[in-house]
Order: structure tokens, then C-alpha cells, then sequence
């Protein structure tokens, strides 16, 4: 087993925007390059962002992937208390779960190595 | 414009959009016209929220429910579409009342010289009316989310339904000649897709040219966002002030580029175009529209010079039979202030203010069906995710209440300002206007057989002068 003593921002592998469709949000993260995918292929799992947006309420979450843009799709359940007409929240459409979720730890091997980008 | 007649046409379809929602930057789409050498200007008005805002007026005036910035702007743009002869305009501002709106315009038309310009309006999409009806006849228009089926008493309190609509109207209405097509209710990719099937001549089911478009119709449909908006690397945007809304040239083949006019500032480039493609979707093998089912997975993104991306591959199926609607029904009031609060423990003075107010309202006989006290700079929009590292010496205090009763409202609009002499120190910004109630909106989302919408969806063309006479002001 690899040791994951370190971890890298997932901002620093990927970009994201996110948005609202009724009580639904989506995140859209593209990642910067190819070897960035495949490690978020990995790491970036649907247990993992549900785990980590679960102090928001988020629900369940499903990933799709678009390997053709080193893309991966979120969809998550119920992240809005009611939608946009509805939420109470400042933040009712979902507009800043991507950049909450940039500052996601992605674990990293102890052997990445030097070719991994920018660690913190 | 000139159509393109069937096949054979080699030149490409210009469509810029100038406008991603109602609100937007009300120079964006004079400017585009302007300096975009379009075919085809569409603005994109109506988010969720939008049609609430309309039901809300048209309840109070049956002659409203439209966009009423959009008369605004055809009213300064009557020049260029005098000399841009080609120009054509694509808009949902029809919102809940497309041919008032149409009359409106055709209105400050007059004495343009543009009196005998053909404006098609489309109208099929408001349902609201069907409703009891359908419900009796057993289609259930279960919301789409939870399976609920619409109760009776949900379709009573409905203020709006309107079904997507697609491409065909409008496509009918360009190429019978219309140069301004307004429509209500229609899918966003659908504003795009009109034009382009009217202009190359594509027929309904050449599943691959429509996913083109559409997706193209999808990437331009929220304006700045595929230029710069919203971009992670936002620090990378060239000149955010004069930022430049997209355009897309599409081909006979579907194909398409995304650009933005000349010496605007934002950018166009893989990152800022891959970000939008992801924007409010869901499954991206599976992009619906009322026109084609659109498979985002096969797309080829391209970089090919400054601001210009090139995309290709979409793949599309044959569309579900059923569209999607949207009910919107009253669901009581709701209103919204906010206060700054400094101090080395600002978070517990914040905390501390808007309970006070709540207790208050209380106090004087309401019983606030929800409410939420949000403390902002202290990690409330984050919560519990990200946590500041330090105590913040100033936070906003917002607190928001939604009820059934507009004087529950209304009693905590006016607990705010006393906060200022009768709470903790430090709270100041009382001097903004007191918060005023505002309707509630809930919405239902839910899926209708085609067959029940389409046949009653139609493009109507006339000349400005006989729109502006049938709506007389």
C-alpha cells in the first residue's frame, strides 16, 4: 500500500464551475492535464465528494466522465434546501460549491514524485 | 436574412448571444450587434426565477409577464437593424406574454422605417390553463424530482406552466421571413438551433447537425460565461470590463467555432469552453433537449488561434416524447436583510442580533414557518466544509424568513433597523432601504406527453405596423 501522507488541493490539478437545476447542483471539473485526470479518476471519488460536501447537505452523488476533455461531471442530490426560488441561502443556486470544492485534499502518494504538479 | 435554400450552403451561421438571463449587462447585446457581423443576435431571458418574477406581474397586469428590457433595447437598436439587413433577432422575451411584447416593440418601431419588418411570435408553451384538465384525464405530471404526482390543490395555486418548446416554430418563423422571432417558454439550445436548421436547411431528424448546434445553442446560451465568466483562472481574463459575449459560427455540418467580437476584452479557450460545456447538466452522454438527445462524450474541443475554439462531434439521438414543464405556484412571502457587525467576537455579537430579531417577530404574534440566520465572513456559505482560520473582526449578518402570511413578513422587515439602538455594538449599514416582503415561488418540474403540447404550438407573422395596431398602447 502506498502512504498517503501528504495531499495536494484539488485546485491545483483541476478547474470546476457549478450550478443549480431545481433542487440539483452540478459541478463540472476539468482537469489540467491528462496524468491529472487519471489520478482524479482515482481519488476523486463519488464517496469522496459526497463525504466532503456532506456538512452542506449534499445527498447522494453520481460522476460522469468525458475522458475526451479530462472532465468529470458531478451531480448531487438535494445540495440546495429547496431550489432556487425556495433556499434561504445566500448562495441558493449553488454557484460556489466549485470553488468549495477546489480546496478539496487530494491524497497523494509519498512516490508521486517530482512530475506531480505543484504540491503544497 | 437570407435563407440558405436546403443543401449547398457553404457559408457559416453567425449567432452571438447577448444576454444569459434578465439582469444581464444591458450594453452586451447593442455591442455585439454592433461589432459582431452576426447573422443571428439571440438573448436567452428566463431561469427558473424569472418566470416566477413574470407570474408575479402578470397577476398584477394581464398585459405585462414579458421582458420589458427588451422593447428598451429594440428601441436603441433600430439603426443597426436598418443597417445591418441581415440581422436577425432570437429571444424568449416573450416570456408569459410573447405577443404583447411583440406589439411593444413593433411600437417604438414606428416611424423607423422598419414599420413593414415581419416579427414572428411563438406561442404554445403556456399551458397553464390544460392543467385541470390533464389532471382529470389521469396525466399525472408527477414532479420530476420527487415522483409526487400534482395534486388539485397544487395545480390550483399554480401562477405559470409552460412547456419547452424546441427549435421548429422558430425555424419556421426565420424562414418565412421574420427578423425578429420572440417566443415564451422555450429550451435555451432551441434559440440557437432555429435559425441554424431554417438557414442550412436541415431536416428534423438529421440527429447529428442538431446536437451540433445545440450544443453550440448550449455553450453561448448563458452569454459572458463561455468568454471569461466565471473562469477558475479569472486573474487570466484580458480587460473584464469590456468583456465580450460569445459567438458561435456554426457550418453546414453542424461543426461549430466559438469566438467573441474583435477588440473585446474576456477570452475564448479550451478551459473557459470545457468549463461552460459542464455548466448546469446532467448526464453529458445525455444532453435532452426538445430536439435532440445530445452525447457530449464524443466531442472534439479544439483551440485553433486567440478567443477561437473549434468544436466538433457531437452525436445525437432522437428526443424523448414526452417535454419537460415547469409549474410555478405561490408559496407565501419571503424577504431578506442584511447588517454588518464588527467586533474581536463579531460571529457571537452577529449570531446573537439576528436571534434577537427573530424573537422579536415572535414576540409581537408570528410564528415564522422557516427562517435562517447566516453569518457571512464567519465560513456560513462554506459551512462546516471550510472553516476560517481566525475569528473574523467584522462578518455580514443576513437573516432570511419565508411564510405563508405577508404580515409575518412584513413585522420582521421592520425589526432590522432597531437592532442599531436596542442590540449588541458594532452593527452598522441600517441606513440601506428596510427589506421589503416578496412573493414565494415553489416550482414543479414534471414531464408531459408531446403529443398533448406540440399541435398547439405555432409561429404567428406579421408586419410591425399590423403587431403594433393589434396591441394598441
Amino acid at each position: 500500500m502506498p502512504n498517503f501522507s501528504r495531499s495536494i488541493r484539488l485546485g491545483d490539478l483541476a478547474h470546476a464551475r457549478s450550478g443549480d437545476k431545481g433542487d440539483r447542483s452540478n459541478i463540472g471539473v476539468v482537469a489540467r492535464d491528462a496524468q491529472s485526470y487519471a489520478l482524479l479518476a482515482e481519488r476523486l471519488t463519488t464517496e469522496a465528494v459526497a463525504e466532503y460536501l456532506r456538512p452542506l447537505g449534499a445527498g447522494p452523488v453520481v460522476r460522469y466522465e468525458l475522458p475526451n476533455l479530462n472532465a468529470f461531471n458531478f451531480v448531487i442530490e438535494s445540495a440546495l434546501s429547496g431550489g432556487a426560488s425556495r433556499s434561504l441561502r445566500i448562495d441558493s443556486q449553488g454557484k460556489s460549491l466549485a470553488t468549495i470544492l477546489l480546496e478539496m485534499p487530494i491524497p497523494m502518494p509519498d512516490d508521486a514524485g517530482t512530475s506531480s504538479p505543484v504540491p503544497e | 436574412m437570407e435563407m440558405g435554400v436546403a443543401s449547398g450552403v457553404s457559408r457559416s451561421l453567425r449567432v452571438g448571444n447577448g444576454a444569459g438571463f434578465w439582469g444581464d449587462n444591458l450594453d452586451a447585446p447593442y455591442l455585439l450587434a454592433r461589432e459582431g457581423r452576426l447573422d443571428v443576435l439571440t438573448l436567452e431571458y428566463l431561469a427558473e426565477l424569472t418566470m416566477a418574477i413574470l407570474a408575479h406581474l402578470r397577476s398584477k397586469d394581464p398585459s405585462t409577464g414579458y421582458i420589458n428590457d427588451f422593447p428598451e433595447l429594440i428601441a436603441r437598436m433600430g439603426l443597426l437593424l436598418r443597417d445591418q439587413d441581415r440581422l436577425s433577432i432570437v429571444t424568449n422575451a416573450g416570456g408569459l406574454n410573447p405577443p404583447s411584447c411583440a406589439a411593444r416593440c413593433s411600437g417604438v418601431l414606428k416611424g423607423s422605417g422598419l414599420d413593414r419588418t415581419l416579427i414572428g411570435v411563438v406561442t404554445g408553451d403556456d399551458v397553464l390553463d390544460r392543467i385541470p384538465g390533464w389532471l382529470a384525464e389521469g396525466v399525472d405530471l408527477a414532479h420530476l424530482e420527487t415522483g409526487e404526482p400534482m395534486g388539485v390543490d397544487l395545480a390550483g395555486r399554480l401562477v405559470a406552466a409552460n412547456a419547452y418548446l424546441g427549435a421548429h416554430a422558430i425555424a419556421v418563423g426565420i424562414r418565412q421571413g421574420a427578423r425578429l422571432v420572440v417566443t415564451g417558454r422555450v429550451a435555451d439550445a432551441s434559440l440557437t438551433l432555429g435559425p441554424a436548421a431554417a438557414y442550412f436547411g436541415w431536416g428534423w431528424e438529421d440527429w447529428p447537425r442538431l446536437a451540433g448546434a445545440s450544443t453550440a445553442g448550449h455553450l453561448i446560451e448563458c452569454g459572458a460565461q463561455a468568454t471569461g465568466g466565471l473562469w477558475t483562472d479569472w486573474t487570466e481574463v484580458p480587460d473584464f470590463p469590456r468583456i465580450g459575449y460569445p459567438i458561435a459560427e456554426i457550418e453546414a455540418d453542424g461543426s461549430f467555432a466559438i469566438t467573441k467580437a474583435g477588440d473585446s476584452g474576456g477570452r475564448v479557450n479550451l478551459a473557459t469552453v470545457a468549463e461552460q460545456l459542464l455548466y448546469e447538466i446532467d448526464d453529458p452522454s445525455r444532453y435532452r433537449t426538445p430536439d435532440v438527445d445530445v452525447d457530449f462524450t464524443g466531442l472534439s474541443i479544439q483551440e485553433k488561434g486567440t478567443d477561437r475554439v473549434v468544436v466538433s462531434g457531437a452525436r445525437g439521438t432522437k428526443p424523448s416524447d414526452r417535454l419537460k414543464l415547469v409549474g410555478v405556484y405561490r408559496n407565501g412571502w419571503t424577504a431578506s436583510g442584511m447588517l454588518a457587525v464588527v467586533g474581536r467576537d463579531a460571529e457571537a455579537r452577529a449570531r446573537a442580533a439576528g436571534q434577537i430579531v427573530l424573537e422579536r417577530v415572535r414576540r409581537a404574534g408570528f410564528a415564522l414557518a422557516e427562517t435562517m440566520i447566516e453569518c457571512l465572513g464567519a465560513g456560513d456559505v462554506a459551512r462546516g466544509v471550510i472553516v476560517p482560520a481566525s475569528p473574523p473582526f467584522e462578518v455580514v449578518l443576513r437573516v432570511t424568513v419565508r411564510d405563508p402570511e405577508r404580515a409575518a413578513v412584513d413585522r420582521f422587515c421592520r425589526e432590522l433597523a432597531p437592532l442599531v439602538t436596542s442590540g449588541p455594538p458594532g452593527i452598522v449599514g441600517y441606513t440601506a432601504a428596510r427589506p421589503s416582503p416578496r412573493p414565494a415561488f415553489g416550482y414543479w418540474p414534471a414531464l408531459v406527453p408531446r403529443d398533448l403540447v406540440e399541435p398547439g404550438a405555432r409561429v404567428e407573422i406579421r408586419t410591425a405596423a399590423e403587431w403594433a395596431a393589434s396591441h394598441p398602447d
